[in-house]
């Protein structure tokens, strides 16, 4: 979608009416002129394109003037695959780690709200010494850290516990994305408040029409818990929690609640129902598993993936691999269905909780294949098969699916998700 | 050089900070001043949270027969007539069912607190007017979902001193987290 300001430039001070650059449409219609008719015949063709019959060699034209707000090109039209609840990351067409804010994934439980940020306090309360309310501005003032870290809501490929149910990358993995992220310790702020020696767990809540919580062990998140108002350089987008959300490195993404308005210390577990009902796994023997919040270990080939169809020759297999308890150490791959593998090439910096992209290099024989990606990461744990995790936890568990991705290449080249 | 051992001073200092800030450690760790103290009633219209005690619950009652009524008006559009029809979530029945290939999750089958109920129905419910029901509407509806799911009989009264007795039975269902539990090389 084009900004208004992207149609209208707002002329600035020093630049009247009269001094605006000769219109594109003018400036051609004089060069076209000037050059006589058969001139004029010979580029035409090739100089103008189909949309705007009169000026595409922008060598030629002078261009766009600067934007108060930049948007990408217009012919780029990656975007999020929405739903009511939620939207998913295009990684078939992304490159490198960083997800585009605009591109993020969502998730949340009742809208986006729309939050004045002037207006908006966190209260700290419970077993603290101080009970204490912050301004973002009083937020913004303490020490800061910057992290690039993955999200990834624990629901990722949970559709796939029910068989190879996505089309595409985006379908199966797609709610998941990294950002740098930027905020005060969640220890600093504590801190101030002072906790009281019989604090053990703390309540986070969101200020969305869903008042989101999550009950969190104190002494886990104290490690490396973030309360974070930039993404990516700026403010939160309002899909990811604008003004002020938790990151926790590595946990799933329903604990790193958005529109943070409050932290509550206690004993023990609030007992919510996103922490009983919801985001607990269910397993063979109708026991459920509650506070399973790191994720971990995964990867993905993002492309060559479902949906795309490949040329016989070079291809360059892509794709991502993470782990919530620190870093990748090797990913691997295989084109025949996991029966053999090679290493990919990691590109750096490879940093703790965050996607690492990786590279294959292949040449496609115009045979049928299977491409999977298997990462290992710091603490020896190797990502899955599918049937090893399935016997491990059936097929009721909903999240934190992590098992690996098979894409499968016929002779056509068209890529489909298949499990093996 | 002296510059660099300052440097390293200020940053041991800070991991001092750190670690005297751990949990349980009396020592009073830096602090910047930033923040104030809330008034009561700036922490009384945030304070919601419902835990499994009771703790915070307001006073007030519900019982099943006011509840049939406010969950028909509220409630069965969303979850159905009678908690089990849908569109969304069923709310009733499901029982014995966890440990198969179809499992249904309820609130009578699945959910270990009834404390929960009240904390989540006040705090996001109807999804169109969250926190728009008063404390006598949540008690009641409470009411009517445990007695659906036939976990209290018809003429209990549920508020702040019985909701936190009542044995929900999935409560022994949960344990902790055993990950890695999937064997790797």
């Amino acid at each position: 979608m084009n900004s208004p300001d992207q149609e209208k430039p707002i002329p600035s001070n020093r630049e009247t009416p009269e001094e605006e650059p000769v219109g594109r449409r003018t400036w051609l219609t004089r060069a076209v002129s000037a050059m006589g008719l058969s001139a004029a015949g010979l580029i035409a063709p090739s100089l103008l394109s189909a949309a705007e019959q009169n000026h595409s060699d922008p060598t030629r034209v002078p261009g766009r003037t600067p934007s108060p707000y930049g948007s990408r090109a217009s012919t780029e039209t990656a975007q999020r695959l929405t739903t009511a609840t939620h939207s998913l990351t295009p990684h078939q067409v992304l490159h490198g780690i960083i997800t585009p804010s605009a591109l993020h994934f969502e998730r949340h439980h009742n809208g986006v709200p729309m939050i004045d940020p002037d207006q908006h306090r966190l209260l700290i309360h419970g077993l603290v010494e101080r009970p204490l309310t912050f301004s973002m501005n009083d937020l913004m003032r303490f020490p800061s850290v910057t992290r690039t870290l993955f999200i990834e809501c624990s629901g990722n490929s949970g559709k796939e516990w029910n068989g190879p149910t996505g089309k595409t990358v985006q379908d199966t993995h797609g709610l998941m994305s990294t950002s740098e992220w930027t905020g005060v310790p969640l220890m600093t702020v504590l801190a101030e408040a002072g906790i009281k020696p019989e604090a053990a767990w703390v309540l986070a809540e969101g200020s969305d029409s869903a008042a989101m919580t999550r009950s969190l062990p104190l002494a886990e998140v104290l490690k490396d818990a973030l309360l974070c108002y930039a993404q990516n350089g700026e403010a939160l987008r309002p899909e990811q929690g604008y003004p002020l959300r938790l990151v926790l490195p590595g946990w799933e993404g329903n604990t790193c609640i958005k529109w943070l308005r409050r932290l509550k210390l206690g004993t023990a577990p609030f007992m919510t129902r996103e922490e009983t009902s919801r985001y607990t796994d269910l397993m063979p023997d109708g026991t459920a598993r509650q506070f399973t919040f790191v994720m971990e270990a995964k990867s993905v080939i993002t492309g060559p993936s479902g949906g795309q169809r490949i040329e016989p020759g070079f291809t360059e297999i892509r794709g991502l691999a993470w782990s919530g308890r620190g870093l990748v150490k090797t990913v691997e791959v295989s084109t025949d269905g996991g029966r053999t593998w090679q290493p990919a090439h990691l590109q750096g910096p490879v940093l703790p909780q965050c996607h690492t992209r990786f590279r294959f290099s292949w040449s496609w024989n115009g045979e049928e294949a299977i491409l999977q990606s298997r990462c290992a990461d710091e603490t020896g744990y190797v990502q899955p098969t599918r049937a090893a995790l399935v016997a491990a936890r059936g097929v009721n568990s909903s999240y934190h699916y992590n098992a690996i991705q098979s894409w499968k290449v016929d002779r056509q080249g068209q890529v489909t998700n298949v499990q093996v | 050089m002296s510059r660099c051992k300052a440097a390293v001073l200020v940053l041991s200092a800070g991991g001092l900070v750190v670690l005297l800030g751990g949990v349980g450690i009396a020592e009073e760790p830096l602090r910047y001043g930033f923040g104030r103290p809330p008034t009561d009633a700036e922490i009384g219209a945030l304070n919601i949270d419902i835990d499994p005690t009771g703790a915070g619950l307001p006073p007030g009652r519900g019982t099943v027969q006011q509840g049939t009524a406010i969950y028909a008006n509220k409630c069965a559009t969303c979850h159905g007539p009678t908690g089990t029809e849908g569109p969304k979530d069923r709310l009733v029945g499901g029982h014995g069912l966890l440990a198969t290939e179809h499992p249904v999750k309820t609130i009578g089958s699945f959910w270990p607190y009834a404390t929960t109920l009240y904390d989540y129905i006040h705090r996001a419910m109807p999804l169109n007017a969250p926190q728009s029901l008063t404390p006598e509407e949540v008690y009641s509806v409470v009411a009517w979902l445990l007695h659906q799911n036939d976990i209290i009989p018809a003429d209990a009264v549920i508020d702040a001193k019985t909701l936190p007795t009542v044995k929900m039975p999935n409560r022994a269902g949960f344990v902790s987290d055993p990950r890695p539990d999937v064997p790797f090389r």
